[in-house]
């Protein structure tokens, strides 16, 4: 797996550019056709390894699930995926041509990768229907948006949207008066229209009812397919329900990949996850 | 379904059209009361009374600017006073050079100040602003370039926060600091002062006070629209966006930073045209008007008549002022510590203001109903 992961591993003051070109040019043909590459990523805060060569590669439709204990890297690998954060050294690319280390939040945002956080992000002051508006692909500038009028394409699709994430009798609350459930909902909405070929989901179900959490599953199921997901999730019933393929973060390496059995039974995963 | 996009809470249609009606009352019974209303009868309004609403109009338009940038994008700015000055100081110089040779000295180009200074010519920042069309560009270029360069250096550099603030705070103090020397060209502490006329109607008489109270008007009322519509659209709900989780924003794919630059750019120039506004309703403009302090009683004002409630901002400026005009009329020493216990009485019981206190319906907002 970890074929070209770089080779100084001191994680400082790397020309990680010339290793990143240096690693796509060695890139092996069984990993042709990914939709993410994360190869040899290194964060380090003040010298501590939140994500130390870690190696993930997600596969078009695709719906993954990282599990991994508290503290194993999952939302600092998501950071890095969105732009938040910056790796010491390695690389990530979004499909073969886009190298996200060169883009911005934004930026990232716009090519096609929608981020669900840990902790509901919902705009409070704002609408559900003005949640769901502001992540609308489409145009982002100051100029165009303050011309912009909601079409009736876009009237439709929030309808909709509304519809599936169940708000539709909460779409003129502000997000402040949501429940916690409704909020997880309320973001989840919110990547559904930003329509991205990726989704991160960090954490969906924390604070569902478990027919919420049973909803939530079919919801990301259902999304797979057409969009690659990749979900870190802590509940195993979870993990179980929806995940062909399950990644097992520790200590900012990969334990441990494949099927929920396998990993369940992998030794290595008893004993630092597991079996604990 | 399809239901409108709901309108920001308080700015409600009933609200800009009951706020654009007072305006208007102000615009038409003012003049009325002092033009045609005898002096000897109690209906009567001074011209000293009429140059006072018309600077609350003024002040009106710069905390329009400032809740525009603090209420709506959560820039608190404690720099605006720069820019109500600079656009003050724009139209000072067009007023200096309408002086001509009836200055003290008599030079029939060089205002006084210079002639003292022993200058022999015009400085070439001078150039032009004896014409009113240039003057009235810079009165809103000069702060509008100001804000791009410092706002496009600061939002890229993600400065927020109480360190925003403080680097506005030392940008107008700088300002202050730079045109209290002599050798800027600017008058130095005196400022300007002593103006004669304004496109050559004599700012003495009644009829030129009142046109100004009129245009002053006009201009609040069209800035108030202009930051309405752009709370309204989508970029507004963006900007409100950005104050409230600015990081989730850019996740959306916003570029932040632009969205803000805008924002401030177009809040500098209102307060260009509101400081542009005040020069010749008050007579004179000196460095004191970029002191720290004025841009910090902006902010109070706005506290105090409502964050995010652009009617209730221009509101509150008005009626701080009136209280200030009152208090350093009585109790001069005492206004500052005033203003200080109603900022803190203020935050603590009135987080919204005083239009916290008008019942509106949006305010009234059903509760919560589970998810199915
Ligand atoms: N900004 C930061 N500064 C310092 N340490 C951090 C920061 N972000 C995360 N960490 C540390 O990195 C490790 C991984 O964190 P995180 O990615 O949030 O874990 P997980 O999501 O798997 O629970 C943790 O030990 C955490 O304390
Ligand atoms: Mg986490």
């Amino acid at each position: 797996m970890n074929t070209w992961t770089n080779a100084t591993g001191n994680g400082k003051a790397t020309d990680w550019r010339a290793l990143r070109e240096a690693a796509s040019r060695r890139a092996p043909p069984e990993l042709a056709g990914k939709i993410l590459y994360v190869e040899g990523v290194t964060v380090s805060f003040d010298g501590f390894k939140a994500l130390d060569h870690l190696s993930l590669y997600v596969d078009p439709g695709e719906l993954r699930c990282i599990i991994g204990p508290n503290g194993a890297g999952k939302t600092t690998m998501m950071d890095v995926i969105t732009g938040k954060t910056r790796p010491d050294v390695g690389s990530v690319w979004f499909g073969r041509s886009v190298d996200l280390l060169l883009l911005d939040e934004p930026a990232i945002a716009q090519v096609g990768i929608g981020r669900k956080f840990q902790k509901p992000t919902v705009f409070e002051q704002l609408t559900v229907v003005e949640n769901l508006e502001l992540s609308l692909p489409g145009a982002k500038t100051f100029w165009r948006t303050l011309l912009a009028r909601p079409t009736a394409a876009e009237r439709a699709r929030i309808d909709e949207t509304l519809e599936i994430i169940g708000l539709t009798g909460q779409r003129g609350l502000t997000g402040s008066v949501l429940s916690h459930g409704q909020k997880q909902w309320l973001e989840i909405g919110m990547l559904l229209m930003q329509g991205p070929e990726l989704l991160l989901v960090d954490e969906p179900v924390a604070g569902m009812t478990p027919q919420e959490t049973e909803r939530t599953a079919e919801l990301l199921l259902s999304l797979a397919g057409k969009h690659s997901v990749v979900v870190v999730e802590h509940d195993m019933e979870f993990v179980r329900s929806i995940a062909s393929r399950v990644t097992v973060l520790h200590e900012g390496r990969v334990l441990a990949e494949g099927d929920m059995d396998q990993v369940q039974n992998d030794p290595k995963v008893i004993e630092v996850y597991l079996g604990a | 379904m399809g239901a409108p996009l709901r309108l920001l809470p308080g700015d409600s249609r009933g609200a800009a059209a009951s706020f654009l009606g007072l305006l208007a009352i102000i615009a038409i019974t003012i003049p009325i009361l002092n033009l045609a209303v005898p002096a000897s009868s109690p209906l009567h309004v001074s011209t000293y009374a009429t140059a006072l609403i018309g600077k609350y109009l003024c002040y009106a338009m710069l905390a329009l600017a400032v809740d525009l940038v603090w209420g709506f994008c959560g820039i608190l700015s404690l720099g605006h006073a720069a820019f109500f000055a600079l656009g003050g100081y724009a139209m000072g110089m067009y007023l200096m050079r309408q002086i001509g040779p009836r200055g003290v000295y008599g030079h029939a180009v060089l205002p006084d100040f210079m002639v003292f200074l022993n200058w022999q010519e015009l400085p070439w920042f001078w150039y032009g602003f004896n014409h009113f069309p240039v003057a009235v560009v810079m009165m809103a270029l000069v702060p509008a370039l100001l804000a791009l360069v410092f706002g496009w250096l600061a939002f890229r550099s993600r400065v927020t926060g109480v360190y925003l603030s403080i680097i506005t705070q030392a940008l107008s103090y700088a300002l202050m600091l730079a045109f209290f020397r002599n050798d800027m060209g600017f008058g130095g502490n005196n400022g300007f002062t002593d103006f004669k006329d304004l496109l050559g109607y004599d700012l003495q008489r009644d009829g030129t006070r009142v046109v100004l109270l009129v245009c002053s008007a006009v201009a609040l009322g069209i800035s108030y629209l202009a930051c309405r519509a752009i709370v309204a659209s989508r970029a507004g709900r963006v900007v409100r966006a950005i104050r409230d989780a600015e990081s989730r924003t850019r996740f959306l794919g916003y570029r932040v930073e632009s969205f803000k630059l805008w924002i401030f750019v177009f809040s500098a120039v209102i307060a260009g045209v509101a400081g542009a506004l005040y020069v010749p309703q008050v007579g004179i403009i000196n460095p004191s008007e970029f002191a720290p302090i004025n841009s910090i009683e902006v902010v109070i004002w706005v506290a105090v008549g409502g964050r995010g409630t652009l009617h209730g901002a221009a509101l509150g400026a008005v009626l701080v002022n009136f209280t200030k005009t009152y208090f350093t009329g009585a109790l001069p020493e005492v206004w500052l510590y005033a203003l200080g216990t109603l900022f803190v009485l203020v935050t603590l019981f009135l987080p919204r203001g005083l239009m916290g206190i008008v019942p509106l319906r949006a305010a009234a907002l059903p509760e919560p109903v589970e998810a199915k």
